[in-house]
């Protein structure tokens, strides 16, 4: 399967990939990591959560996005990653 | 009939160069400039050592300069705003005690008063004669306003001038000869498209907009645009759009301004040109229509840095400057003004014009968004000062307004609007509603220089980053 790809690297947004894996991973790169590392790493558990997803590898790069535009790419990622995982 | 010389060789053999000399620089071809690479190289190749440099900025193309530094040959550098690789580098690698960061008005101040004490004044000129008068105004690479290096020109012990074009006699110049001491002919001073580096265009962002909008309206309701105010923006996006209603509004009232100063651009240069403002003082051309106009219009005027903001000069122009809109890469909760780092000590501009013209000005604005890519614009504490909370007396940002406190006349003159004005405590929380609270940032390490305010007193210290 496929990475999948959401997002993009403008200012205030992200590109978040997700590619299969045993466990739960998060990368993330971020532009603002010194202020709101914590705060990046707590809304994708929490989408991920949401959406009982256990078996992917989440990379984020940060341009710094607000949480809700993160939770939205990720989200959207998510639903892209099971219907292509549904296909193969 | 000064010494010419055609070969830079030959001008370096007649000049005297030790370890420790102070040399200077103007930045008018900002990244178009190739002089200030010229002459630090043959520096660079000549092994001085301990030099003290004074550009009046330092811009990314700077090359000269990094190699300096990376090769120990650099006491101090003394300057007025620096980003790029020497910016960089300095976050990285700088000494203690190697970097101090003037204003425009306090480096003027500071070679007059001599405690910038400078050997050689290296000084691009685009257009020269044969008397050691010069101009900015004409040639091939014209920069217009050679503002920064009048005060280099009256108080280096030795003057150079450094020109592509040559002429027999100038009739209107800027820099009068009569301290020049050697002229260097070259080729090409650079490349003078190279002047337009950095947001001198108006933007239309929406948030940008909205802000315009605000400080506009709040401009209004203050009762400052009236028949004989005088006005200074930024080249900054956001400052332009505010200059652009201001012209909207002169024309619809029929109000004429008496002056603008500073950084002048085509959007000042249009309304000199409308009839809107009487004159333009100008110590730097920001782009190719300014630079097109000081040589047209004779009330554009070029003025020194001295004439325009030593705070010892009774007869500085922002001494009588109404408005002034300027930008902030941070603002505290005591409306101290960052725009020298960035909030992990890269050192990413400086105070230019900033303390000087929000000290003078009767009422100062400073216009930002609430945010940048999460960034809360607003901290508790700045992480450098750059301009002393004191001077600076509005915020205006897309999500409300505030007033400086110690403005008593401002907010009574503002009890009954309707704008959006809180507290600058309530404008920070409306920003992390949406960002949330930013974790606390690393320490400060090693110190390497300090940010000097237009009088002399030291204000904050600059440190590496890692």
């Amino acid at each position: 399967m496929k990475p999948i790809v959401v997002g993009s690297l403008e200012s205030s947004d992200c590109l978040i990939t997700l590619t299969p894996s045993k466990t739960t991973t998060i990368t993330i790169e971020s532009i603002v990591y010194d202020a709101f590392g914590d705060a990046i790493e707590q809304v994708i558990k929490q989408t991920l959560k949401h959406h009982g997803l256990h078996d992917v590898h989440v990379y984020v790069q940060d341009k710094g996005a607000l949480d809700y535009a993160i939770e939205a790419r990720l989200t959207s990622a998510i639903k892209r990653y099971r219907s292509e995982a549904d296909e193969s | 009939m000064k010494p010419i010389y055609y070969n830079l060789n030959d001008l370096f053999k007649t000049l005297t160069l030790f370890d420790g000399m102070g040399i200077s620089f103007h930045h008018h071809l900002r990244n178009g400039d190739a002089i200030t690479n010229l002459i630090t190289t043959e520096f660079h190749h000549r092994n001085l050592k301990k030099l003290r440099l004074f550009p009046s900025a330092i811009f990314p193309s700077y090359h000269g300069i990094l190699t300096l530094l990376k090769a120990d040959q650099v006491d101090t550098i003394t300057t007025n705003y620096l980003n790029g690789p020497v910016a960089d580098y300095f976050a990285k690698h700088g000494k203690p005690n190697s970097l101090k960061m003037q204003t425009h008005g306090g480096r003027a101040r500071a070679f007059i008063e001599g405690e910038n004490k400078v050997d050689i004044a290296f000084v691009t000129a685009p257009t020269v004669d044969r008397e050691g008068r010069a101009s900015g105004a004409q040639g091939k690479s014209a920069c217009g306003s050679l503002g920064y290096a009048i005060e280099d020109v009256h108080y280096a012990s030795t003057v150079v001038l450094i020109t592509d074009n040559l002429v027999d006699a100038l009739d209107h110049y800027q820099i009068d000869g009569t301290t020049v001491d050697a002229i260097l002919v070259v080729e090409s001073l650079g490349d003078a498209r190279g002047i337009v580096s950095g947001t001198t265009s108006i933007t239309n962002d929406p948030v940008g907009v909205k802000i315009a909008r605000n400080a506009t309206n709040l401009i209004q309701e203050l009762g400052l645009i009236k028949p004989g105010f005088s006005f200074q923006s930024g080249a900054g996006g956001i400052s332009l759009r505010v200059t652009e209603s201001i012209k909207t509004l002169l024309r619809d009232k029929n109000i004429t301004a008496s002056f603008f100063s500073g950084g002048i651009t085509k959007y000042h240069v249009d309304m000199l040109e409308e009839g809107l403002v009487k004159t333009l003082y100008d110590v730097q051309c920001f782009d190719l229509d300014a630079i097109k106009s000081i040589d047209k219009n004779p009330q554009h005027k070029a003025i020194s840095a001295n004439d325009y903001a030593n705070p010892n000069n009774p007869h500085r122009i922002i001494k009588d400057l109404d408005i002034v809109i300027l930008g902030a890469t941070e603002i505290d909760l005591d409306f101290n003004v960052n725009v020298t780092t960035d909030s992990y000590n890269t050192i990413i501009g400086g105070s230019g014009g900033h303390s000087d013209t929000a000290t003078d000005a009767f009422v100062s604005f400073i216009v930002t968004p609430l945010m940048k890519a999460r960034t809360p614009i607003i901290k508790e504490r700045v992480n450098t000062i750059t301009t002393l909370g004191k001077h600076i007396d509005c915020l205006i940002t897309e999500r409300g307004i505030a007033i400086n406190p110690r403005r008593h006349d401002l907010l009574e003159q503002l009890k009954d609007s309707h704008l959006d004005i809180v507290s600058i405590e309530t404008l920070m929380a409306r920003a992390h509603h949406y960002t949330g609270s930013p974790q606390k940032t690393q320490p400060k390490k090693q110190p390497i220089g300090v940010v000097e305010d237009r009088d002399g007193t030291i204000i904050d210290t600059l440190y590496t980053k890692e």
